[in-house]
């Protein structure tokens, strides 16, 4: 299962004749509840959260980020990130090459245990993380004898992330690469080229937007993630507190407009997230349109 | 390894598959594994005492109840949603097209907060509905309506590319044979695009049967009658229940396999289905 929306490279509308359309009061209503539903379901929640951080104006909006532990939440999410994101990164290509440029038994199995973590609850994640590295844990014990932190700490709150952000650079990149094939590949081993030569010059090229796609989405999920995250985390203030948590301490305190202040910050970095979205999603087609393939996969 | 495959004249095989079975192994296997080992090591009887007990099963309820109810509300407007966004121009489109996906890329935790002060009391919606007596937040209502919330892209983005490669000319030949556009509609459209439409189903209620953060905030968290099974998870870790939790998670974590299973056969089955109809 995808829990990540997949690039749609092909054209997503059509052209309508006479005998395909339907009478103009059905396109009205239809055309109405869906406007109506995304005003109330999707557009109203992002609204809020920055009329909230807004509410008391915007010198108690800046006062709540420069608190010393906010600005330590902000850290400690950059910092999880930049861990996290490069990691998957890497391992999304290492999988995604050995998956879609080579024939093997298991191949199936392989590819629904990537997608694992995109079906488990957010909070087993973290759950899955203290049982390991927890006091009781198979390998809290020998930690703690060398003085070693993993939960309740940053290097659980990195493990829970990359838990949860694990499938999003292979999934996106998988179809992608197995769409194109091997020819290309082939034919640069055939002229001479070493491994890396054929990776960054026949593969890396076909791949470039898939694969900022997959990092994007990625990234959003990684400074995002609340469930894993609260469970390995401990919520020590200015320690081991990320954004999402510090907003749900804010709010939990009822510091209404501090929690939507930093949460506005995380919703800028969704539309972000969505509008490079929409960005890569133009130059695919923009690509395939150049080469001239059809538009259907 | 190298028995295992078909030749191939392309490097790196051995180093590509190496590196993603140990990370594959270290990040998602071995700790999945430990959830199973500690269930083992409870006994059957402390075993169902923690998964049968009244406010346990009462979370499985509301859990599965409300995920069922929000992903068949998502397939309803869902359905909506991809049909004017393949079909119809109309202003905002591309803005429209563009937030389906809000859901995935909006942190839970802030989704949940700004649904739970829209739908409260004093919140822009729960004041307009407080007068006709219908309250949302932090009843099993809130619930629903966050996972409505979370699902709806899974839905949207399922069916949008079924929709789109739909040829034309089976729609003409049925508006040429005289068939009425209402039964082009159920008996050529659905039918074509019905797989999908029970993927994202799928989708939608796997998601929402774990979900936690959206839901926390608007659930109230009710002994009974709005704590969510992901909830009492946290619960139970919170009073340093190991195995208690560890019991719950691993009775989700097979409903999440066995729906995982259920979806890739789904996606199998549409990859079928349409590969011929191209």
């Amino acid at each position: 299962m995808s829990a990540s929306i997949a690039l749609h490279a092909g054209s997503l509308e059509r052209q309508e004749t006479a005998s395909t359309r339907e009478p103009a009061w059905v396109k009205v209503v239809l055309v109405s509840v869906a406007l109506s539903f995304f005003s109330v379901f999707l557009l109203l929640p992002l609204g809020t959260v920055f009329a909230e951080a807004l509410r008391k104006g915007w010198g108690a909006y800046f006062d709540a980020m420069v608190n010393p532990d906010a600005w330590s939440a902000i850290k400690l999410t950059l910092l999880v990130a930049v861990i996290a994101v490069p990691l998957n990164l890497v391992f999304g290509l290492a999988a995604s090459w050995a998956i879609a440029k080579f024939e093997f038994r298991g191949k199936r199995v392989l590819i629904t245990l990537i997608d694992l973590p995109f079906s488990v609850s957010p909070v087993i994640s973290g759950l899955i993380y203290v049982l390991m590295f927890g006091a009781q844990g198979w390998f809290g014990p020998w930690f703690y004898e060398h003085d070693i932190k993993i939960i309740f700490a940053v290097p659980g709150i990195v493990l829970a992330t990359i838990f949860v952000t694990f499938p999003f650079v292979a999934r996106e990149l998988i179809p992608l690469m197995e769409a194109q094939g091997s020819e290309e590949e082939e034919a640069a081993v055939v002229l001479g080229a070493s491994g890396w030569q054929v990776f960054r010059y026949t593969t890396l090229p076909n791949i470039k937007w898939g694969l900022l796609y997959g990092v994007i989405l990625c990234n959003a999920r990684a400074m995002g993630e609340f469930g894993a995250v609260s469970v390995v985390s401990g919520h020590i203030r200015g320690q081991t507190n990320t954004m999402p948590l510090h907003v749900e301490i804010l709010y939990n305190e009822y510091n209404y407009a501090a929690a939507f202040a930093v949460a506005s910050l995380l919703a800028v970095l969704a539309i972000i997230t969505l509008g490079l979205k929409t960005l890569v999603e133009r130059q695919t087609r923009r690509q395939l349109q150049e080469i001239g393939t059809p538009s259907g996969e | 390894m190298a028995s295992l495959r078909r030749f191939s004249p392309l490097p790196g095989f051995g180093l590509a598959m190496g590196y993603t079975l140990v990370y594959l192994a270290i990040i998602v296997v071995i700790p999945l594994t430990a959830v199973g080992a500690k269930t083992f090591t409870l006994g059957w009887d402390a075993f169902w005492a923690a998964v049968s007990s009244p406010r346990v099963v009462a979370s499985y309820q509301l859990s599965f109840g409300a995920s069922l109810l929000a992903a068949g509300i998502n397939v309803f407007f869902g359905l909506i949603f991809a049909w004017v966004l393949v079909r119809y121009r109309f202003p905002g489109k591309g803005l429209v097209d563009s937030l389906v996906d809000l859901p995935f890329a909006l942190p839970t935790a802030v989704a949940g907060i700004a649904l739970a002060t829209i739908y409260s009391q004093n919140g822009p919606v729960g004041k307009l509905l407080e007068p006709l007596g219908v309250e949302i937040a932090y009843t099993p209502k809130g619930v629903l309506l966050a996972l409505v919330f979370i699902g709806l892209p899974f839905v949207v983005r399922t069916v949008q590319p079924v929709l789109a490669d739909l040829e034309k000319e089976v729609e003409e030949a049925a508006a040429g044979l005289g068939a009425s556009r209402w039964q082009t509609f159920c008996k050529i459209i659905l039918p074509h695009i019905a797989p999908a439409l029970l993927t994202g189903f799928a989708m939608a209620f796997a998601r929402a049967v774990g979900e936690y953060g959206s839901v926390i905030f608007i659930a109230g968290n009710v002994p009974m009658v709005s704590e969510i099974t992901p909830l009492m998870i946290i619960t139970k870790l919170e009073q340093y229940d190991y195995a208690g939790a560890t019991a719950v998670a691993s009775v989700m974590l097979i409903i999440s396999f066995v729906l995982l299973l259920i979806i890739n056969g789904l996606q199998g089955w549409m990859q079928n289905r349409y590969a011929k109809g191209a």
